[in-house]
Order: structure tokens, then sequence, then C-alpha cells
């Protein structure tokens, strides 16, 4: 479904991502996993064009991406849950919602989707006129993920969502996922919480300093002693 | 319906007023300042408010608009229609120059453009002859009236407001809050930034028409930094995002202005005064982003 091949991604001098390749099969979670600074949210941005690599390409259900504009690669059907939520925080939680449907013009199937992820997030349901700035930590990340499902992505990038969450929230957040793409979405994951990531995804891939060091599925990498010994502290 | 009953029997009885000599000339010159600075701060409003773009540049599309209108109207014998429409489409099309350069880049670059363009428009202006040079233009014909000023108040109003509540508000807003989240969206955000300073700068230039074909005479001295710093403070007393703020920050600061007028040095003290006052005891300014509603403006 996506394909991600060599790009080299520069921020001035800094060469943030170096020939990195990911593939996504339709239907799977994939985990990107890595320490601070590694290159996980710059690669997320370049698949949403947000940048541009300088070589390589990205190509989204066989068509070439790697030069699209953002707002057409959201069109396509990717849309992101960005680093540390990012909830308009002075608009309500159904402004925000509304936000993520921005593109969309089928009125009648917006609503439908509006109330699956209020069934999805009871809770944001009860605070649809409140701000989003008001809104715990979780509530935001809740509203982030249902305002990124309201672009219909057929793929859903996903920045950490469990930063900063307790324990208890990180659970819930990762059966969310696992559920959403049970329905159909597949999902590209990026987080620090490597025990958890890999305990939900098909495969997965290890980045360090902007490159692939590892990749392969996520109980191989699992039970890699590498992996062990850098991500799941054993 | 109530709201548009009390906005024409205002119309009438200030013309009314004005008709029997009851408004003098003193009163009318402060009713015109009003309404102009209205248009302007409602106008900055949409920009450094709602968009959260920093322009310092206002007083320079005041002055594009001033010229043009004035070249049309004077100097090619056009009615003043023609010089209005003029007027806007000359600051428009300086917004979009400025602007489609600068908004794709996220930061201050703007305020560092706009700044620059006022400067440069002023130098331009006084090297002109043909427009007077640093003498400015003398002479300009009266053809602002309380029906112009009125109807010109009303419309930049209600346009800035309606496009503000419309989906392209939404995006405009959006971008304030969180370009990147906005982006990631799928909003063309330097197409909304370039919108909300492109309609800006029209209806400062809009201004600028009405401003020179009331006070006889235009320079560019009047269209300096501190005609713009003047907008700013009426835009940062309102509450950045409250076109309710800004209309009664730009009537305030008139009132003010006027009465002060014999003592120009405490005027710009007062401002400074009131801007530390307000960010100390209300940084989101008087209305934060609150409006008042008027169904008409909806
Ligand atoms: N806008 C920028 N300008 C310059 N350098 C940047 C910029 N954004 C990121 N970088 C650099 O690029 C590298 C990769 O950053 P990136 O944010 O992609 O890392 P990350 O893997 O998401 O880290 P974290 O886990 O902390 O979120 C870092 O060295 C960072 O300092
Ligand atoms: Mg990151």
């Amino acid at each position: 479904m996506l394909e991600v091949k060599d790009i080299d991604v520069y921020y001035g001098a800094i060469h943030a991502l170096k020939k990195l390749s990911i593939t996504i099969e339709k239907g799977k979670i994939v985990t990107l996993i890595g320490a601070n600074g590694a290159g996980k949210t710059t690669t997320l941005k370049t698949i949403s064009g947000l940048i541009r690599p300088r070589s390589g390409s990205i190509t989204f259900k066989n068509v070439d991406i790697t030069r699209t504009a953002p707002e057409k690669i959201v069109a396509m059907g990717i849309s992101q849950v960005p680093e540390g939520r990012r909830v308009f925080s002075a608009m309500t939680v159904l402004e925000n919602l509304e936000m993520g449907a921005y593109l969309r013009r089928d009125k009648k199937e917006v609503e439908m989707d509006m109330e699956k992820v209020f069934t999805r997030f009871p809770r944001l349901k009860e605070r649809r006129k409140q701000l989003a700035g008001t809104l715990s930590g979780g509530e935001q990340q809740m509203l982030a993920i249902g305002r990124a499902l309201m672009a219909q992505p057929e793929l859903l990038l996903m920045d950490e969502p469990s930063m900063g969450l307790a324990p208890l929230l990180v659970k819930e957040i990762f059966e969310i996922i696992q559920d959403i793409n049970s329905q159909g979405t597949t999902i590209l994951l990026v987080e620090q919480n490597a025990h958890m990531a890999l305990s939900i995804a098909d495969n997965a891939y290890v980045m360090e300093t902007g490159e692939i060091v590892l990749q392969g599925t996520a109980k191989e990498l699992m039970n890699s002693e590498e992996v062990k010994r850098a991500y799941l502290g054993g | 319906m109530l709201e548009l009953a009390a906005l024409t029997a205002f119309f009438m009885l200030v013309q009314y007023m004005i008709t029997v000599g009851i408004l003098n000339q003193y009163y009318q010159i402060n009713l015109t300042s009003m309404c102009i600075n209205i248009i302007l701060a409602v106008s900055l409003n949409l920009i450094n408010g709602f968009t959260g773009q920093l322009s310092l540049g206002h007083a320079g599309f005041m002055a594009v608009g001033a010229y043009s209108s004035v070249v049309m109207t004077q100097m090619l014998g056009q009615p003043f229609i023609i010089g209005i429409l003029a007027a806007c489409l000359s600051a428009a099309l300086a917004g979009f120059v400025i602007g489609v350069p600068t908004l794709r880049l996220r930061g201050d670059y703007l305020a560092i453009a706009t700044l620059g363009f006022g400067e440069i428009i002023r130098v331009v202006l006084q090297n002109i002859d043909y427009i007077g040079g640093p003498a400015g233009i003398v002479g300009i014909s009266k053809l602002t009236t309380w029906t112009w000023l009125f109807a010109g108040t009303v419309v930049s109003t209600l346009v800035i407001v309606n496009l503000i509540n419309s989906s392209y508000g939404r995006a405009i807003i959006s971008i304030r809050e969180d370009e990147i989240a906005s982006e990631v969206m799928g909003i063309n955000t330097t197409r909304y930034k370039v919108l909300a300073f492109v309609v800006g700068a029209l209806f400062a230039g809009f201004a600028g028409a009405l401003y020179a074909h009331y006070f006889y005479i235009i320079k560019p001295e009047t269209f300096s930094f501190l005609k713009s710093f003047d907008v700013l403070v009426m835009v940062v007393l309102g509450g950045l995002g409250s076109t309710t703020g800004a209309v009664i920050a730009a009537v305030f600061i008139t009132v003010l202005t006027a009465a002060l007028q014999t003592f120009p040095a405490v005027r710009m003290i007062l401002y400074a005064l009131i801007l530390i006052i307000v960010m100390i005891y209300r940084p989101q300014g008087l209305m934060g982003n609150r409006e008042f509603s008027l169904k008409i403006f909806g």
C-alpha cells in the first residue's frame, strides 16, 4: 500500500533521513521504533508531504506521491495523528472533529463518521461543546485520533500516541489502535514504548540516527537480542 | 431584522443631525476618523488576530489605496466609485505581492516584510513628482459622505465577519491555533494565509480612499509606521481575534486621540501605558476572542 524507497531528507546541513525504505502492506500495523532524534517524526512528516525528500520516492496505492501537496495526500487517504496531539485548543471538540473532515464534501457520511467517533470515544461525545484546550491529556489524544479518523484514512500515521499518558490509558489507546486496524485501516505507528508497540504490530522497523538498522516481523524483533537490550530494558 | 432596523435608524439619525447642523464640523471629523479606524482595525484583526500573522504595515496599504483613488478621481477625472475600486484592487494586489513569497515561510518574515513595505512605500511616494512628492496632494474633493462612511464600515465588517464564520474562516483560525496540525488536516495553509492577508489589505486600501476624500490632503507622512502602530494598538487592545473588540477599541482610541489632540506626546505615552496595563491585567485584550452576537453579523 505504501512504499517508501531510499529517501534522503535534510534540514539544512543535517542529514535527517539516510536512504530510508519502509514498506507497508494493506491491513497491517507497522511500527517504527527508535530513540529520541532518530528521525521518526521526520519520516511521518515526509510521508504526509510536509517535508520534501531530496532523493528517493514514496508511492501510495501505486501512485507516486513524492512531490504531492499535503492536502492532496490527505484526500488520497493518508491522515496523521501528529506528535504531541496538537488539537486546536480554542475550538470545541466538535469543531476539532469537523476540521478533520475539512476536505470532505459528503456531508451525510461525515455525520456518520462523527457518530462512529463518538461511539468509539463516548467521553468526547459528552464533552463535544467543551474547548479542546481544557481536555485532559488522554482526552486530547483521543480527540487527535478521532480528528484523524474524520478524514476517512486508509493509512493512519500515528506519532507517539502514548506519550505522557498513564499506564492504564496507554493500554486503552493501544486497544483503540488495534480496533481501528481491525476495522480496515492500515496503521504506521511511531512509538517509544517499544514493548507495547511490538505486541500489537505485525511488522516493525528500528531506526537509529536516520537509518533503519533492523526490520522484521514484530515477533522476530521482540526476540532479537539487540532490541531487547536497547529498547525493551532486558 | 432588529439589528438591521437599529443600524438604519442610527444611520438616519446621524444623517439628520448632520443636515440640521447639530453635529458640527468637529464631531463630523471624529465620526469620520472613527469609521475609518473601525475599518482599519477590523481588517488588521483578520490578519493579526484571526490568522495569527503579524503585519506591521497596515498604513502602507492604506497609502496605496489613498493615492490610487486620488489619482483616479483628481488626475484622471473618474467618479468616486472608480477611485474606490482602484484603491481596493491596488491595495489587494500589493498585499498579494508581499504575501505570496513571505507567507510560504513560517515565522516572522511577514512582520519584517510588512515593516519594510510600509517604509518603502513612503519613500517611493515621496519621490514621485506626479503625485506631489513629499508635499503630497492637496485640494482633494470631499467625496466621502456619511453614507459612504456608514455603508463602508458596515460592509467591511460584514464581509470580514462572514469570512470568519465560513469554512474558510475555520481554516484561517486553525492556522493560528496550530499551523502544523492544520497542514496535517489537509489545509493549504499558504493559500488561506494569503487570502486573509489580501482581504485585510484590500479593506485598508478602502479606508485609505475614504480618508483621502474626506481630509482634503494626503502626504506620504500621513501613512507612516505610527499609523500602522495606532491600528495595531486597537487590535491588541480589543483582543486579537475579536471583531467586536476591534470595533470597540477603534471607537475608544479615536475618542482618546480626539481628547488629546493638543498633547500628541501624551497620547503616545498613554498608548504605551494602556498596552502595558492590558498585557499585565488582560493579555487577551478587552474581549479575548469573544464576540457580542449580532445576528446580522452571523
Ligand atoms: N525543523 C528542524 N530543523 C532542524 N533539525 C530538525 C528539525 N526537526 C528535526 N530536526 C532534527 O532531525 C533529527 C530527527 O528528528 P525527529 O523529530 O524526526 O526525531 P524523532 O525520532 O521523532 O525523535 P523523538 O522521539 O524525540 O520525537 C533530530 O536530530 C532533530 O534535531
Ligand atoms: Mg518525534
